[in-house]
């Protein structure tokens, strides 16, 4: 059975997190060798992911660990109670 | 580093750490949690969506983590468990500032079967390591997650952006597997459409890169 590209999209992100069945992920493949528009879909997915996960793209505020760690601190000085205590 | 904070887990041994802090040494919770404040901003940032109330959160979660260390069982991972309280923390300031939109209690989007249908774009080849030199896409990227609705927007944020799995996700949502799943994909296919635009023209014209493209 051929997939068309509207089958292909419907699995775009499970064959990106190689959760589909082996013969899925075949037809998948053997779709994307000849179909460019569904191979960009692929590749600009992934790569929105890439620019996800890279630390640039989301940073902390400035100062935040610090602040954290301060606040902390404060709780660990000022009750007894703490760390299951 | 990474946005992955299973390494952090590995290279050490936490439960030594949790043991210890427990017996007394509690100024080890410092250690504990620092690999996890990206987390923690981030997973509040996602639900309330605001950076002063999402630091609150995270200062909040690890307070409570503090507090109730003992609660902490062994079967699960810390990192879930500390991902579940400021998910919980966040959640309730959402709650309390009744800026809970709409659309995050609105199940029905996923009640109807409708089809996205991604942006096509045909001459997009930028390879990652390039478009990440570029501040505007990333900012033009955090606006859209931004945009998510929320239930789309809580499961991308700690799917793809703290690489938690999907029974992580799972259990911290309070949601089943699937709708992880379906609400992922949804999330990205939305990002994809959105983004798809700004990919486009950044299009590098770079022969030898072209020249495998059956199209060229």
């Amino acid at each position: 059975m051929e997939l068309n590209c509207r089958h292909v999209w419907a699995h775009i992100s499970e064959y990106i997190d190689q959760t589909v069945s082996a013969g899925l992920r075949e037809e998948i493949e053997r779709h994307l060798e000849h179909c460019e528009i569904c191979s960009a879909i692929l590749d600009s997915t992934r790569n929105i992911l890439v620019l996800t996960a890279d630390n640039r793209t989301f940073e902390l505020p400035l100062g935040f660990s610090e602040r954290l760690h301060v606040r902390l601190e404060e709780e660990m000085n000022s009750s007894g109670g703490g760390a299951g205590a | 580093m990474t946005a992955s904070t299973t390494g952090a887990a590995k290279e050490r041994n936490e439960p030594e750490l949790i043991a210890r802090i427990l017996s007394g040494e509690k100024d080890l919770f410092h250690d504990l949690i620092r690999p996890y404040e990206r987390m923690l901003y981030l997973t509040a940032f996602s639900v309330v969506k605001n950076e002063t109330d999402a630091e609150e959160c995270a200062q909040d979660a690890v307070v409570n983590a503090y507090r109730h260390l003992d609660r902490f069982r062994g079967d699960a991972k810390f990192s879930t468990w500390l991902v579940t309280i400021v998910v919980n923390e966040a959640l309730q300031k959402l709650r309390k500032t009744k800026r809970a939109r709409e659309d995050s209690l609105d199940e029905t989007i996923e009640g109807e079967d409708q089809e996205f249908t991604p942006a096509p774009l045909t001459d997009w080849r930028e390879i990652p390591s390039e478009a990440l030199e570029r501040k505007e896409l990333r900012e033009t990227l955090r606006k859209a997650v931004a945009d998510l609705p929320d239930i789309y927007r809580q499961v991308f944020t700690l799917r793809d952006l703290q690489e938690m799995n999907v029974a992580e996700t799972a259990a911290a949502l309070g949601v089943n597997e699937n709708i992880v799943k379906v609400r992922l994909h949804r999330a990205r296919m939305m990002l994809q459409k959105t983004l798809a635009p700004y990919l486009k023209t950044a299009a590098p014209a770079r022969k030898g890169f072209w020249g495998r493209m059956p199209w060229s």
